[in-house]
């Protein structure tokens, strides 16, 4: 305890350093409880009009990229690797491998914001973002569903897919924009040789952030992109 | 105890730490004060911020109930009236109630009831403040440009695709102050599982501390789904999306789901605190430990729990299946019975104590008959059929304000006099105090008991114009409210005024148990000179010996 007492990051109204590297990896877990509940809003509204509009889902979901969202998603996994690789480092005090690791997942995550940018694109293109813009009609529904009543009720409904679709996913992407800076930041710590196998808070604490980040990810890829046809 | 000189003629008070170094005159200059991250500066900083905006909100009740002193819509027309309830209820709910007691009393007190320095993370502390500020700040360049007018509720469509007013500033306003709660919440929580001084077990924390850590949890768990709720509805007002518009397959049903999925259980993060103030009073003035410390700990966790299963009682009449509005009657009327554990054993523990009747306790007794009626009438609006009669009426709105005036702000002033010695170090005049206490009891029944009256016989809620016969009962209740308006700045006098001449407080004025009270008022900054050990339960009164005039030593390290 006296030698805990006298690390440089102990802060003193902790009673020592391991209450204070407990208190912060809990205050994570609290702060990921409320990110579930953040999401959850999102994920409820989902369930409800999947349920309401099936056939706008279904076709709404055959315009996105398949392989570019399977792509990041395996880009994401792989963040995901580097980053534990990092607090695995940084629990074996290598300093060089922390920010190595560290700088990975920037790159990676950095990749997949870069491919949302495309997708993103590619729906301004077609005019599938919600608003004064959005053209049902390029969802080639016309062909599927003989009914007019029906198809122009999908038809409409698609805009709530595709709001949500916006909503999650650029949810996700804010959470990974302010992720990237703070990973920048541990690095520079990590560089300056701020974290050892007796202290590396920090960088345990920003990994479990981005792996919850990632794991939002793994429900959003199937539930947007892989919807099958409804019965 | 000290023998130091003191200024003036005032008599050395023991345990007084006004002339010696404190909280408050550790440092100087306002940037000591907007960038520190001592617990008991920010809860101050809260205390003044959450004042001011009672005061505003106040001043909206005001032009309601002026309004309504005649059946003609004569002093406002319908949208300026629309404003004005809207924005009472914003400004009360989100900027006054849901901070009131947590961020004010639970700020100062939360660490130096469990024996700690500060809580677990004081810049996040200093954040969720800023928080505060910057959603106050938005809300109010709304309210520059001309308001809000959808009612608190912001029920779509009518705030998606209809209003003509401020709803996104107000909405991001709320959406940012959303966040200073959410983190306060998380501090609270981490600071009572990792830093209670040793000895201090579960089964011995203040009830106090058990409220708010039921409070934290509702705050954690809440709040962000009415954040990412109101977002939706700024986002859909501002790119025209369609997730609650109707023309485009949107459920506008969907909204109230998500809306009251926090804002029912917001209304235990009102009131809970508040309990957990009750419990404290309750023994300090009865001199006594509470009856049934476990019942009233873990009836604050049922309430958390069950509070979040009920949120349906509010969609009776909107559409929502008559199924789901059976079990959330059935759900309802289970919430009542946590709450009652709590009342029936605040009542229990008056029994054979030695009751006194200083100032906090009179608010205190207020308490326990405001909130059994304000709970008992909840119970005939989680009843369908009679709800479908009193639904939208006055009758609702004399209902919740019961809870929230008559429980959540009697408990707010009944903790700010209690611990008003602790906090400043001076005393307040309790003649005063009593009159206020008083006024304050007289001029809210005034103001709500016709209320239920005129609600049950059908006056609706949000017009500024109704039928002739109801104004007796009107004018009864806008003559109840001035009477209210200024009991409420009594204390604003006397409190302001004690901080400059009040006498000095001893360390423990009431002869009160916990913590808080073994150290010098006001504090020093990190609390304890020496790490407390905790040898004994909370409220540990020796029965039947009045302690009122023990004085406690200033500093003791051990609960004695």
């Amino acid at each position: 305890m006296s030698s805990s007492t006298h690390h440089p990051a102990y802060v003193h109204h902790f009673e020592n350093l391991s209450e204070q590297k407990e208190a912060a990896t809990f205050g994570m877990w609290v702060f990921i409880a409320q990110e579930v509940l953040f999401f959850g809003g999102l994920f409820a509204a989902y369930a409800i009009y999947r349920n309401l509009h099936p056939e706008a889902f279904y076709f709404g979901s055959h315009h996105l990229n398949i392989p570019l969202g399977a792509a990041n998603t395996a880009v994401l996994i792989f963040s995901s690797l580097t980053m534990a690789l990092a607090v695995h480092a940084a629990a074996l005090g290598k300093r060089q491998q922390i920010v190595g690791w560290l700088l990975a997942t920037v790159f990676l995550g950095s990749v997949f914001l870069g491919v949302k940018v495309v997708e993103y694109k590619e729906k301004f293109d077609h005019h599938l973002v919600p608003g004064a813009s959005f053209q049902a009609g390029q969802l080639g529904m016309a062909e599927h569903i003989a009914d007019p009543v029906l198809r122009g009720k999908a038809e409409r409904a698609s805009q709530i897919y595709f709001s949500l679709y916006f909503s999650m996913t650029g949810l996700h992407a804010l959470h990974m924009i302010i992720g990237v800076p703070l990973i920048l930041w541990i690095a520079a710590r990590a560089w300056l040789g701020q974290f050892g196998p007796e202290y590396h808070s920090p960088v345990e604490i920003i990994g479990l952030y981005w792996h919850f980040v990632d794991i939002i990810w793994i429900f959003l890829f199937p539930l947007l992109y892989l919807i099958p046809k409804p019965h | 105890m000290q023998t130091e000189v003191v200024k003036g003629n005032e008599e050395a008070v023991p345990g007084n730490g006004l002339d010696r170094e404190n909280y408050i005159n550790a440092k100087h200059g306002i940037w000591s004060w907007l960038l520190t991250t001592d617990h008991k500066r920010i809860a101050i900083l809260y205390l003044v911020s959450i004042t001011l905006m009672f005061f505003m909100g106040g001043a909206f009740a005001a032009g309601v109930r002026l309004e309504l002193m005649t059946p003609k819509g004569d002093l406002v027309d319908s949208d300026a009236y629309n404003k004005l309830f809207t924005m009472h209820g914003i400004v009360m709910v989100f900027f006054f109630l849901i901070p009131s007691i947590p961020a004010v009393l639970g700020n100062f007190l939360l660490p130096i009831m469990i024996g700690a320095k500060d809580l677990a993370f004081p810049k996040i502390n200093l954040l969720s403040w800023y928080f505060y500020i910057v959603g106050v700040a938005v809300f109010l360049v709304a309210c520059l440009f001309g308001g809000v007018e959808t009612g608190w509720t912001f029920y779509t469509p009518y705030s998606t695709a209809f209003s003509h007013t401020n709803v996104i500033l107000a909405a991001l306003g709320i959406f940012i102050a959303g966040f200073s709660s959410i983190l306060t919440g998380l501090n609270f929580i981490v600071t009572i599982h990792k830093m209670r001084a040793p000895g201090l077990t579960w089964f011995r924390l203040p009830l106090f501390v058990w409220a708010h850590y039921a409070t934290s949890l509702i705050q954690i768990l809440g709040t962000p789904v009415v954040a990412v709720t109101i977002l939706m509805v700024a986002v859909e007002r501002l790119l025209k999306l369609g997730l609650f518009d109707p023309a485009l397959g949107g459920d506008p049903i969907l909204f109230q789901h998500l809306f009251w999925f926090y804002s029912h259980p917001a209304v235990y993060i009102m009131i809970l605190p508040g309990m957990g103030v009750m419990s404290e009073l309750i023994t300090a003035f009865t001199r006594k430990r509470v009856f049934g410390y476990e019942f009233i700990a873990i009836s604050s966790l049922a309430i958390a729990v069950v509070g979040f299963l009920v949120w349906g009682h509010h969609m009776f009449v909107s559409g929502q299946s008559t199924y789901a509005g059976m079990v959330f009657s059935a759900l309802s009327f289970l919430v009542a019975i946590p709450s009652a554990v709590k009342v029936f054993n605040w009542s229990a523990t008056l029994y054979k104590g030695s009751v006194s009747w200083e100032s906090p306790m009179m608010y205190a007794i207020g308490f326990i008959g405001l909130f059994t009626i304000g709970g008992l009438t909840g119970l005939f609006l989680a009843a369908m059929g009679l709800d479908i009669h009193m639904h939208d009426t006055y009758f609702v709105v004399a209902h919740f304000h019961y809870i929230m005036v008559g429980g959540a702000i009697f408990a707010y002033l009944g903790g700010i006099h209690f611990w008003w010695p602790k906090i400043t170090g001076r005393l307040y005049p309790e003649y005063w105090a009593r009159v206020a206490a008083v006024l304050v009891f007289a001029g809210f029944n005034l103001t709500f008991f016709p209320q239920f009256v005129v609600g049950y016989l059908g006056m609706p809620r949000r017009y500024h114009a109704y039928p002739e016969e109801f104004q007796v009962l009107n004018v009864l209740s806008t003559a109840g409210a001035s009477l209210l308006g200024i009991a409420y700045l009594i204390p604003m006098v006397y409190l302001t005024w004690s901080l400059f001449a009040g006498k000095k407080a001893p360390a423990n004025p009431w002869g009160a148990k916990g913590l808080e009270w073994t150290i010098q008022s006001p504090p020093t900054t990190f609390n304890f000179d020496h790490q407390p050990v905790v040898t004994e339960e909370a409220y540990a009164y020796a029965e039947g010996h009045d302690t009122s005039h023990d004085a406690a030593p200033p500093a003791a390290p051990v609960r004695a």
